[in-house]
């Protein structure tokens, strides 16, 4: 069943149209996450779901019921702000009530909610304390369990770890999820953070201007991009995009493109990829991770295209080397394990894992 | 080598010794001119307290500016209860209760109106908000003569001629551009966050008012009693115009003191009741002073 069903929804401020026909669908239980940059209308999406924010055009059910002109507080939904937004002059046991003395429930049962969600959030010790006097983590539980004793159909998380610091987030993540885990709710999770949707979701919808690119599960977002933009948006490096031209020579097709020493590489397709083609131009789509340094034990193996490159900047992480490779015109980043790193200056024997690749169309920018 | 270092120490000594005493001077020049410019400042009131507590008679031998040489309380309740005003001899008691009743009414209803009001233009903001805001925002610098006509006719029309209730609604409505831009700006920087968080817990309007903007607003509440108080206690110009004889403010009635031309002028009975009149709004800012500096400066979210 879905507990959150989209339709053509459309938003405009004044002449600016910052949603454009949004379609989403989230079945109980699920955990969707908006992912996107900046300004691609997934906060405002998820204002108009929690109806912060009028509808332009467009339909949202919660459930079956269609609630376009529903109060956000009769929705049954519940929200966890970037800011938290906890209110500063009550206690975080006044925070939590005041929901629940809004909607009239009694005290005995809100006692007992409160102690409930303390519990389960590890948040009884500050339960007295007041908002300011907490660290940002224990403010981001204690928004979650404003959230949580309200038991909705729905959350809404706007961005909830974004004011956090690197290790406290990584740490937040595991717990949210963890928290999903158990309680099952459905969840809608704005985040401009590629890593974040790709550890929570259950499905990711990756939008851009005011469009949702594509709402798949994490692994087909990562590993069949609809298109350049989520291709490039998700992960980190970046997939590295060529411009390359099939050929068949022999009958084995390839993508072919210039090197700088003025060779051509030559790189063998696979799955029946070029067939599909519209123009004999494409994007070549290569993730870091997907070169490797040649080595006896790939080199032959079907699928692994061989090539080299001049290997201009070397970036150690520790866990794992970066290097920015030139091909051609173009800077190509390779992720490798530190033992088979390149060196600054190395022509590098590479090995591309061609089954992984993906070819757009330069037109459309659409997946091949 | 330990000769270089005791020689640079030296050298060191020297140049921390100007520098302190440079620093020296320079703090007695600025305490000097602070202390005489408090001085300054406080002339005029140390003369009128004395003088409250001299004889007529030493006045008039002594010059109005001299240390006194006799301590005397008769003028306060003189000043009270018994000294003439345009022909009444009450003295300045009924003037006072004129302007309390005056200026407690006018500042609390002022005061919440401002709230309200600046709760609305900053966080519930309706197509056209920001152009009222605009307009209110002319009373600021719009002169209360302007206002002067207008007034005595609607007054007038309200049957409230001469009257402090009269005073009170122009004080309301006058003070309503300073009150409102005070709250409006305080409320700008609470985070529409919270009352969206407050919106899907469930309260409306009134709710998220009481129980969320108003227990962050003492701060700005501090600020505009005391605004709006010393204001309007102090406000000369509609009391000597709308109101007459004894429905006048103490600052009007303190006018007609000084002008109830008897031969011989009463220095240390005016000089009480001039004290008597502005006692209020000394007391409010020596109570409320620190609060109203930390109010102005603070914003709504610490």
């Amino acid at each position: 069943m879905a507990s959150l069903t989209i339709r053509n929804l459309r938003k405009s401020f004044g002449v600016v149209e910052v949603l454009k026909g949004v379609d989403l669908e989230a079945n109980t239980g699920e955990f969707i996450a908006l992912v996107g940059p900046s300004g691609c209308g997934k906060s405002t999406l998820l204002a108009m779901i929690a109806g912060l924010e009028t509808v332009t055009s467009g339909e949202i059910y919660i459930g079956d019921r269609l609630v376009n002109s529903v109060q956000p507080k009769d929705r049954d939904i519940a929200m966890v702000f970037q800011s938290y937004a906890l209110y500063p002059t009550m206690s975080v046991k006044e925070n939590m009530a005041f929901g629940m003395e809004s909607r009239g429930v009694p005290r005995a049962e809100q006692e007992k909610t409160i102690a409930r969600v303390a519990a389960l959030l590890q948040i009884e010790p500050f339960l007295k304390r007041k908002p300011g006097q907490l660290s940002g983590g224990q403010r981001q539980r204690v928004a979650m369990g404003r959230a949580l004793v309200r038991d909705p159909a729905l959350f809404l998380f706007d961005e909830p770890l974004s004011n956090l610091d690197a290790k406290l987030r990584v740490d937040m993540r595991t717990e949210i999820k963890k928290l999903h885990q158990r309680i099952g709710k459905t969840t809608i999770y704005v985040t401009h953070d590629q890593v974040e949707a790709m550890t929570l979701a259950s499905r990711i919808a990756v939008m851009h201007l005011g469009e949702v690119q594509q709402f798949a599960d994490p692994d087909t977002v990562y590993n069949r991009p609809a298109n350049t933009f989520v291709a490039g948006f998700m992960g980190s490096p970046s997939m590295n995009f060529i411009d390359a031209e099939i050929t068949s020579a022999g009958g084995v097709p390839a993508v072919n493109f210039p090197l700088s020493g003025g060779g051509v590489a030559s790189l063998p397709l696979y799955n029946g990829v070029a067939d599909r083609a519209q123009s004999k131009k494409v994007i070549l789509g290569i993730r870091p991770e997907h070169l490797s340094r040649q080595s006896p034990s790939n080199s032959g193996k079907q699928g692994i295209a061989t090539m080299s490159a001049p290997v201009e900047v070397v970036e150690p992480t520790g866990a794992e080397t970066m290097a920015v490779l030139r091909f051609g015109d173009r800077e190509v980043v390779g992720r490798f394990s530190p033992d088979e790193a390149p060196k600054t200056g190395e022509n590098m024997p590479l090995a591309v894992d061609m089954t992984r690749a993906c070819l757009f169309d330069p037109a459309t920018t659409r997946l091949i | 080598m330990a000769d270089a270092v005791l020689a640079t120490n030296a050298v060191e000594d020297k140049e921390a010794a100007i520098a302190s005493r440079r620093r020296l001077v320079s703090r007695i020049v600025i305490y000097g001119l602070l202390a005489l410019i408090s001085i300054f400042y406080i002339i005029p009131l140390a003369v009128v307290i004395l003088n409250s507590f001299r004889t007529n008679a030493e006045i008039g031998a002594n010059g109005l500016i001299s240390l006194p040489n006799s301590f005397r309380l008769d003028a306060w309740p003189q000043a009270w209860n018994d000294f003439c005003i345009g022909g009444q001899c009450e003295g300045v008691a009924r003037y006072f209760w004129n302007s309390v009743s005056m200026v407690v009414p006018a500042t609390i209803i002022s005061t919440a109106l401002g709230a309200i009001n600046g709760y609305i233009l900053s966080k519930w903001k309706f197509p056209g908000s920001e152009i009222v805001f605009g307009c209110m925002l002319l009373g600021v610098f719009m002169p209360g003569q302007i206002a002067l006509l207008p007034w005595a006719f609607l007054l007038g029309q309200l049957g409230l001629s001469n009257s402090v209730y009269g005073l009170v609604l122009v004080h309301c409505i006058q003070g309503l551009s300073f009150t409102t831009l005070f709250f409006r700006n305080y409320y700008v920087s609470i985070p529409d966050d919270l009352l969206k968080a407050a919106r899907i817990d469930g309260a409306g309007f009134w709710r998220i008012f009481w129980k969320i903007i108003i227990p962050l607003s003492p701060p700005i509440i501090i600020v505009t009693v005391i605004w709006q108080f010393t204001g309007i206690w102090n406000e000369y110009l509609f009391g000597v115009v709308l109101n007459s004889g004894s429905n006048q403010p103490i600052t009007a009635a303190l006018v007609a003191l000084s002008m109830s031309g008897t031969t011989v002028r009463t220095y240390d009975v005016m000089s009480a009741a001039v004290l008597i009149g502005a006692l209020p709004p000394l007391l409010v800012y020596f109570f409320g002073g620190k609060y109203f500096v930390r109010g102005l400066t603070q914003g709504a979210i610490k």
